[in-house]
């Protein structure tokens, strides 16, 4: 175990460094991106209190295909944008835009999932008391879904630390880029072994904290 | 005054076209607790919804002091609803907000500043007895307390209306009791005409001077609630009376 940790425990936990970064950075700028798209497929519905069709339909389309798409193929399609913009297709930053690109369609719909929860009523509060739609989505709206949003956050996050685990195939660093080299090329299983631990307790610790905060924040509990 | 001419509400449904209000003529004047009466789906709600524009009428006109408003929209429609309290049966209390908080919510929308929301907030609770629940959330409160948050709330803008959608539909008839002396108290203090929808006669006999009984989308039956009592013309009226009574038969 010493010695296992000594050959390789500097490298593990580079790597888990980077894998955290991979996946918070998509998240945030997936839910910068996403929460917008979300609040606007989620008001430009039929009944909703910004009814637009065309914007809803086109909106919904543009989620719908970003969403169909597996990720490992929206990588390698990506390369080329991906240079433009960051410079390198590979590594952690050639990773970050790829998993932007998948995780806003994903955090449109938590968000649409979310807002859609708000009861009519409040709806109707914010109406008969003569608010703007403006004021609707940011006193309304949005606030009353705070809870239910962040019980979306984790998912999200575990879905990009999934999706970040298929760096590997690139050469994009992390623990799956770990796993990949070690487990699969080397057959050094307890290289593998120790990145699937890794990840569990992440994911564990993202998701009980994760859940812990939204229902903190709920104040429909107490 | 609410004087409302001949109005109509049709929906479309994927079933065709459904009337849920027609031929409706009221007339409300300054300062009476105005009584609207009638069984479930009679199109109660519709004809409240439709005097704050929630529901825009498909036909005739509703004059408030005079000005017709269901041609109303953008920042007018805003400033008419401003001037409208409302309040419903399920409360429609904002869960994430406290109380104080949501008592401030119709006066942050129209942008009153801080001191003057915090010193208005501070009246109307005192008005509905709730001070000492100012930091409080909804959900840590009683069914009666939430209704009255919900009154603080209309009342924030000093509105010369207050609609009620059946306000006491889901309380108990002790906690009914006081929220129609809170209302009755509202009325003759402020000068707050209200118009109250019901389907239990009860309320009406409680706060009402005045009633309009609504059957099948229209209005059968109206007039000062004594005489109404005293001496009900349809058969309808009737009914509802007698089941105040807890008669349960319409016989006399
Ligand atoms: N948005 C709507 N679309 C179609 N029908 C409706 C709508 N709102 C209400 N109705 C119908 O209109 C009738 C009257 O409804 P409502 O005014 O809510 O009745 P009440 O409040 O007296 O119970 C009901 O039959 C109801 O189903
Ligand atoms: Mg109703």
């Amino acid at each position: 175990m010493n010695s296992f940790l000594a050959e390789y425990g500097t490298m593990l936990l580079q790597e888990t460094v980077a894998t955290l970064e991979m996946s918070l950075i998509s998240t945030l700028f997936a839910y910068i991106l996403g929460i917008p798209i979300g609040v606007l497929v989620t008001i430009t519905g039929e009944h909703s209190i910004l009814p637009c069709r065309p914007v809803n339909v086109v909106l919904g389309w543009i989620v719908n295909m970003g969403r169909s798409i597996p990720f490992l193929i929206l990588l390698v399609a990506l390369m080329p944008f991906t240079r433009k913009v960051v410079g390198t297709a590979t590594g952690v930053e050639g990773m970050i835009v790829p998993l932007i690109v998948a995780a806003t369609p994903f955090v449109a719909r938590m968000i649409e999932t979310s807002l859609m929860e708000v009861d009519d009523g409040l709806i109707e509060v914010a109406h008969a008391t003569g608010s703007t739609t403006w004021q609707i989505i940011r006193k309304v709206l949005i606030p009353e879904s705070i809870p239910s949003i962040l019980m979306g956050v984790p998912i999200t996050l575990i879905t990009i630390v999934g999706y970040s685990a298929m760096a590997g195939v690139v050469g994009g660093g992390g623990l799956g880029d770990v796993a990949l080299r070690y487990g699969y090329y080397r057959y050094q299983t307890e290289v593998m072994i120790a990145t699937i631990i890794i990840l569990i307790i992440l994911v564990q610790i993202m998701q009980s904290l994760g859940s812990f905060i939204a229902k903190k924040s709920d104040k429909r509990t107490r | 005054m609410i004087e409302i001419k001949d109005l109509a509400k049709i929906y479309h449904t994927d079933h065709g076209e459904f009337k849920a209000i027609e031929h409706i003529n009221l007339t409300i004047e300054d300062g009476d607790i105005f009584g609207i009466i009638g069984m479930s789906g009679a199109g109660k709600s519709t004809l409240l919804r439709c005097i704050n524009l929630l529901e825009r009428p498909t036909d005739g006109a509703i004059l408030i002091d005079g000005r017709d408003i269901t041609g109303l929209s953008g920042k007018e429609l805003l400033q008419l609803r401003r001037q409208i309290g409302m309040i419903f049966q399920r409360f429609n209390l904002l869960m994430q907000r406290t109380v104080e908080a949501n008592v401030s919510y119709p006066l942050e929308i129209c942008g009153m500043p801080k001191p003057q929301r915090k010193k208005r907030v501070e009246e109307l609770l005192e008005l509905v007895d709730l001070t000492s629940k100012a930091k409080n959330y909804p959900v840590q409160l009683s069914g009666g307390q939430q209704q009255r948050v919900s009154i603080a709330r209309a009342l924030a803008n000093r509105p010369s209306i207050l609609l009620c959608d059946e306000p006491t539909s889901a309380l108990d008839s002790l906690t009914t009791n006081s929220l129609l002396e809170l209302l009755k108290d509202i009325n003759a203090k402020l000068g707050v005409t209200i118009v109250i929808i019901t389907h239990e006669m009860s309320v009406v006999d409680k706060i009402c001077n005045k009633v309009a009984v609504i059957n099948d989308s229209r209005i059968i039956e109206q007039g000062m609630t004594k005489e109404v009592f005293a001496n009900p013309k349809e058969s309808m009226t009737r009914l509802l009376i007698s089941e105040m009574q807890g008669g349960g038969t319409e016989n006399e």
